[in-house]
């Protein structure tokens, strides 16, 4: 059956569809996933656990474009997240502009200082990249900490309500946030698509394998990697500016490294070189970490010997050794564990995808 | 007729996805000169990288009767393999003693032979080795090669980019050093190798397209300049 | 006057201990090409252990002290090795897993250290001199400043030493160098490794004890805030350079101080700016070979 999915890529579109119609409507059904789900799935609880999921993999899928697509090793893509949760909490404070207007400037922002910062960074390649990006994400980390009086500092940003409309506002709209969430997912997931399919996605797959051969070739490997940067930048800031609405706050935490190298854990498990996994990483991540809290005061942990019992109550200790395990084991996550079963699509060899890219 | 003492079967090499050998076969006496010869980026340097296994390699490489082409690098070297690099590949950084003192292998190391083909060396113990000329570098390469009881030398383009009576210093030590053991010379100066080599594997497009007896090419001029593109003949 | 002396052994002191983490993280990747993410928790490790001891010792006593930095040091040492061998070395040659593995290690092992010892920070307490100042010219300076000095130039003499004469250390400088032509000679490189990550986690785990009193605290996120500087440091040094690891560590630290001081608090910037610019620059750093 799986070789027959692989066969038609369109049946893959159909099973989305369905998934994402399957989504829409949850928030008016009564399922319940005891254990997993905090509530029933129109319970703002629950809706809130899911939004945040569905956040998450809106994320995980820019860094998948980012690194799994471009093979950028970026430790600082959590400043654009928090230049959107930060920005639109900053506009929607200072200035009068209405919701979607402030959305447009905060974005615009967030393309100019990506573009800035990946002309800068791009000159370096590998683990010079990565520290680059690492050095300027703590730099938005001090400026965050160190001027309380714009971002409320180490306690954080409350959102001003007064230009959101209200059907976004308070706890009994949290499906409506659900909702938007589930929108802002499927527009960066077509994003995301069309430009891996498009002839710069080519280009920056070839380069990501083989940078040489493109340079040799006559094409030019920097523009794209910046393109690839400064989009994979504005959908992060986008998923930011949710984020500020859901969680009616932003955090200095959304700044730290430790947030960049969740989003990095995030997609290594579910597999690098695949959009879905990036999304079943992220959902197995937020379920995870929501629900391990829980769990680890459950009285089935109380119960087990001080050796076991304190690190199963930690969620990121659990969530740690998976993911060694799955770098160890499992190589390509949780997509390349499945795909293993149907033809490798990555198997092209760079010189194909060269040629593909002409 | 003694068994080669290398014996390679098919072996091609990629370096970064890019095929640099396709199928090479040719064996090594088990004394002598063996030249491996072929205009520039035929895959001469890749073959011997490939035998050593510091580039990856597929096919069959028999050393000594042991099969060597699954084996990590320092197995291999191991069994008794010196390996002259092309460009040197001194340790910049370190002496002129620390250099050899590293390549010793257990043992009795030949450090008498070694002093007494490289007085100059032996004078520059204590000196950095990146602040050493081209011909001293080349030198201290050689040097580390012959140091311990090999049974099979590899060496790449050992007298590239030196002076002309650098180029016959080094000649000569190779001569001496494969009195004893056998060579693996890949070499573009024919004259070295109308001197040295006694039998000679041409490569063209990662392939073996001639083997044969040295004098053999080198007599004949319009082979040679077919196979190599340059003349035999070079005024000394 | 005073202020500048004040701030420059102060910035002295911090440099030490970024150059304790930061020389086990130059070595690492310079020779082996891996970014230790895990090196914070070896820090963390080391500082929570010597406390431990130095607690049933007695806090206020050299005995405790000297002891705490023993086992801080060897702590660190074994939980390296043990990383290398049971961890790196099955990714050998794959050198973003080796980073990831190292990430998925810093996370799980600050949540440990969480659930060991809880979140909250734990006041540190040692001999009655550390708590004193010393006058040097004209200025008030903290002794424990000077015990951070001296410990870092001791490392340095003690890792510089152990480069020169052993057989192990011309295999690291060599290495670090052409891993590739090292293997050439016969010689297996692996082993070499375990012994730069014993080396490294040796320094950390020092530098945490050290960093427990310097800071009054220990904490399990005492390692992942002084990494993000070693690394820094490490770069601007030149990857691979325990020179260049020695003279950035300086340079970052007392640069912070002043900046600190003098143009209200922005050390920090400061710090990430030099490194945006020596990378632009200069992008092997100070002293590095290797880009």
């Amino acid at each position: 059956m799986k070789t027959v999915l692989n066969d038609k890529p369109w049946l893959w579109w159909i099973l989305g569809g369905v998934f994402v119609a399957f989504a829409a409507v949850l928030p008016l059904l009564n399922l319940s996933i005891p254990g997993v789900l905090p509530g029933a799935t129109y319970t703002p609880g629950t809706l809130q656990v899911l939004a945040l999921a569905l956040l998450f993999s809106s994320l995980a899928l820019s860094y998948h474009l980012l690194f799994g697509t471009a093979g950028l090793l970026s430790f600082g893509h959590a400043l654009y997240f928090a230049i959107g949760a930060y920005g639109l909490g900053i506009v929607l404070d200072r200035t009068d502009l209405t919701l979607v207007p402030a959305m447009g400037l905060v974005l615009a922002i967030a393309i100019v200082a990506a573009y800035l910062i990946g002309s800068l960074s791009l000159r370096v390649a590998g683990i010079s990249f990565a520290m680059v990006t690492l050095a300027f994400a703590q730099a938005g980390n001090v400026l965050v900490r160190r001027n309380p009086s714009i971002t409320g500092g180490e306690e954080g940003l409350r959102l001003q309500t007064e230009h959101v409309p209200d059907f976004l506002v308070g706890v009994l709209n949290t499906r409506n946030l659900y909702w938007v969430a589930l929108a802002l997912l499927v527009v960066v997931f077509v994003i995301v698509t069309v430009f891996e399919s498009s002839r710069a996605g080519h280009v920056a797959a070839a380069v990501r394998e083989n940078e040489l051969r493109v340079r040799v070739l006559g094409l030019r490997p920097f523009v794209v990697k910046l393109v690839a940067f400064v989009i994979a930048s504005a959908l992060a800031a986008l998923v930011g500016m949710v984020h500020l609405l859901l969680q009616s706050g932003a955090a200095p935490r959304s700044t730290s490294a430790d947030f960049t190298l969740t989003l990095l854990v995030i997609v290594v498990l579910g597999g690098v070189g695949s959009r879905w996994g990036a999304i079943v990483g992220a959902l197995v991540y937020t379920l995870l970490d929501q629900r391990l809290t829980a769990l680890a005061s459950s009285e089935w942990i109380e119960s087990l010997p001080a050796v076991l019992r304190i690190p199963l109550s930690e969620p990121l200790f659990i969530l740690g050794t998976l993911f060694i395990l799955v770098v160890l084991f499992l190589p390509g996550g949780i997509a390349g564990a499945v795909r293993r079963i149907g033809p490798s699509r990555s198997s092209v060899p760079a010189r194909d995808r060269i040629e593909e890219a002409e | 007729m003694t068994d080669p003492i290398l014996r390679v079967r098919s072996l091609s090499a990629r370096i970064a996805g890019q095929q640099v050998v396709e199928d090479v076969s040719f064996d090594v006496p088990a004394s002598g000169v063996t030249a491996l010869l072929g205009r520039n980026g035929v895959g001469k340097t890749s073959t011997i990288r490939g035998i050593l296994g510091l580039i990856e390699r597929h096919g069959t490489v028999e050393f000594a009767g042991e099969r060597i082409d699954q084996r990590p690098t320092h197995r291999i070297v191991q069994l008794g393999i010196g390996y002259v690099p092309e460009d040197r590949e001194v340790f910049s950084k370190l002496t002129v003693a620390e250099n050899l003192r590293l390549a010793e292998r257990g043992g009795a190391p030949n450090r008498e032979l070694v002093d007494e083909l490289f007085p100059d060396l032996v004078a520059r113990a204590g000196q950095q080795a990146g602040t050493l000329s081209g011909g001293q570098q080349q030198m201290v390469s050689l040097a580390r090669a012959l140091i311990n009881d090999n049974r099979l030398l590899l060496v790449d383009e050992p007298t590239k980019g030196l002076a002309p009576l650098i180029v016959q210093d080094v000649a000569n030590a190779l001569e001496r050093a494969a009195g004893s053991v056998p060579v693996l010379l890949v070499e573009q100066n024919l004259h070295v190798v109308r001197s040295l080599a006694d039998t000679v594997v041409v490569l063209e497009s990662g392939r073996v397209v001639h083997t044969g007896a040295a004098a053999e090419l080198l007599d004949d001029e319009e082979l040679t300049q077919r196979l190599l593109g340059v003349a035999a003949e070079v005024e000394s | 006057m005073s202020t500048v002396v004040l701030l420059l052994i102060t910035g002295l002191g911090l440099g030490a201990l970024y150059f304790l983490v930061a020389s086990g993280l130059s070595l690492i990747y310079g020779l082996m090409g891996v970014l230790n993410f895990a090196h914070g928790s070896f820090l963390t490790l080391g500082a929570f252990m010597g406390w431990e001891v130095a607690r049933r010792l007695g806090q206020d006593s050299w005995w405790g002290l000297a002891a705490s930095l023993v086992v801080g040091a060897a702590v660190g040492a074994i939980v390296a090795a043990a990383t290398e061998l049971l961890l790196i070395r099955r990714l050998y040659e794959r050198h973003i897993e080796q980073v990831l593995v190292t990430v998925g290690l810093s996370l799980a092992t600050v949540a440990l250290f969480e659930g060991i010892w809880g979140t909250d920070p734990i006041y540190v307490d040692g001999p009655a001199w550390l708590g004193q100042t010393t006058e040097l010219l004209g200025a008030k300076v903290p002794n424990d400043r000077f015990m951070l000095i001296i410990a870092a130039v001791l490392v340095l003499l003690a890792i510089v030493l152990f480069l020169r004469h052993t057989r192990y250390g011309l295999i690291i400088r060599a290495g670090v160098e052409n891993r590739a032509m090292v293997t050439a000679l016969g010689i297996d490189v692996r082993r070499a490794f375990t012994v730069v990550f014993a080396i490294g986690g040796a320094a950390a785990g020092l530098g945490g004890v050290l960093a427990s009193h310097y800071f009054g605290y220990v904490s399990p996120h005492l390692g992942g805030s002084l990494l993000i500087f070693a690394f820094i440091v490490t770069v601007i040094g030149g990857l691979g350079s325990l020179s260049g690891a020695a003279i950035a560590s300086v340079i970052v630290a007392v640069l912070q101080q002043f900046a600190n001081f003098y143009l209200g608090g922005t050390g920090d910037l400061v710090v990430v700016l030099l490194l945006a610019v020596v990378l632009l620059v200069r992008p092997t750093g100070l002293l590095g070979a290797k880009a």
